[in-house]
């Protein structure tokens, strides 16, 4: 092993802690506050916008240099937009759209 | 306390296709430095964070000090300030199941959990799912890291495109979130700040500056809008 096993440890602990603390900060610096309007604005509103980030960062490292660059992305996300709006079944969705999607990477 | 479980494990399945092969890809990767594959198992385990994993072997190959080490896990990960703060509400009481919650706060279990895809009617229930989704997506992923160091080099299977299970989940929740807050500006605002922080900044730090620019808007837009509140929502329901 290229570490030391104490090395190691401190290692995972000092990045556990580290993780966590960035989990835990709001509920410990706006603890009580969470019936703040401001807090209440942003616990609906903030969700729906860092979801569509979330869907925008999984493809930033879209090959633009491919020929037809996204269209297998745009393809399967479109698939599971029409799917979900017409039988509203997430796994139906995800997991149709996550077939189209592999068939047109091996198509 | 069945209907939670069941939903959960529902609701959670997507990511258990996601964590695996990308759980499996970190471990197969520590396990190539030369680790033994329970460290991999441990790191899934206490640290929880896919980015963070990843980069602790690139840390370990460089032999970065400790402090190193905690400073750039927290600003790697200081997106999950933003999670938290839309969940103050949502995670209500206290004790180790709030602790474990929070500590399980990643990406996907928070995409679950704020998403209103379910509303259960006692309080009891509702803690009851948010239990199973967290512990479900902890277990998926510790599954994979664990796999990934044990076998990852043996098996070659043609997983190719499987990952697409994650921004297939992300798009049904943007969906899901459209139907329950009925707005489009969140949306908007998403966009303009994805587009401005790809213009302005590099791919690698894209989430944690479009959050930001995010943020910031909704809260200069909810100045100029000061009748828009949850409240307004609720009424329409």
């Amino acid at each position: 092993m290229p570490v030391e096993p104490h090395h190691l440890l401190l290692f995972i602990l000092v990045m556990a802690v580290a993780t966590f603390i960035t989990r835990a900060a709001p509920f410990v610096i706006l603890k009580n506050r969470g019936d703040h309007p401001v807090i209440e604005y942003l616990g609906t509103y903030l969700p729906p916008a860092i979801m569509l980030l979330l869907l925008i960062y999984c493809f930033k490292d879209l090959d633009t240099n491919k020929h037809l660059p996204g269209l297998a992305e745009g393809v399967s996300l479109a698939t599971v937009t029409v799917l979900h709006l017409v039988f509203k079944h997430p796994l139906l969705s995800i997991g149709a759209g996550t077939a189209c999607y592999m068939l047109m990477q091996t198509a | 306390m069945l209907a939670a479980r069941s939903a959960a494990m529902s609701d959670s399945l997507p990511v258990f296709f996601g964590y695996v092969p990308m759980g499996m890809a970190f471990g197969l990767l520590l396990e190539s430095q030369g680790f033994p594959w329970f460290w991999a198992t441990l790191m899934g385990l206490v640290i929880f964070a896919g980015a963070a994993q990843f980069l602790a072997v690139g840390l370990l190959a460089s032999n970065a000090g400790l402090v190193e080490v905690g400073v750039t896990t927290l600003l790697l990960n200081s997106r999950h300030i933003f999670y938290g703060l839309s969940m103050l509400s949502r995670y209500q009481f206290g004790g180790w199941q709030k602790q474990y919650l929070i500590f399980g706060l990643t990406d996907e279990t928070y995409s679950i959990l704020s998403s209103r895809i379910r509303q259960f009617s006692s309080p009891q229930e509702q803690r009851s799912y948010q239990l199973w989704v967290t512990g479900l997506n902890h277990s998926y992923w510790v599954t994979g890291c664990t796999l990934g160091a044990l076998i990852g080099s043996m098996v070659h299977f043609n997983t190719a495109g499987l990952e697409f299970t994650l921004p297939a989940l992300f798009m049904v929740l943007v969906i899901e979130q459209y139907k329950t807050t009925r707005k489009w500006f969140p949306f908007i605002i998403a966009l303009i700040s994805a587009a401005l922080a790809l213009i302005l900044f590099s791919k690698s730090s894209m989430l944690l500056v479009s959050i930001i620019l995010t943020l910031s808007l909704l809260l200069g837009y909810r100045r100029y809008q000061p009748k828009i509140s949850h409240k307004t929502i609720e009424s329409k329901e």
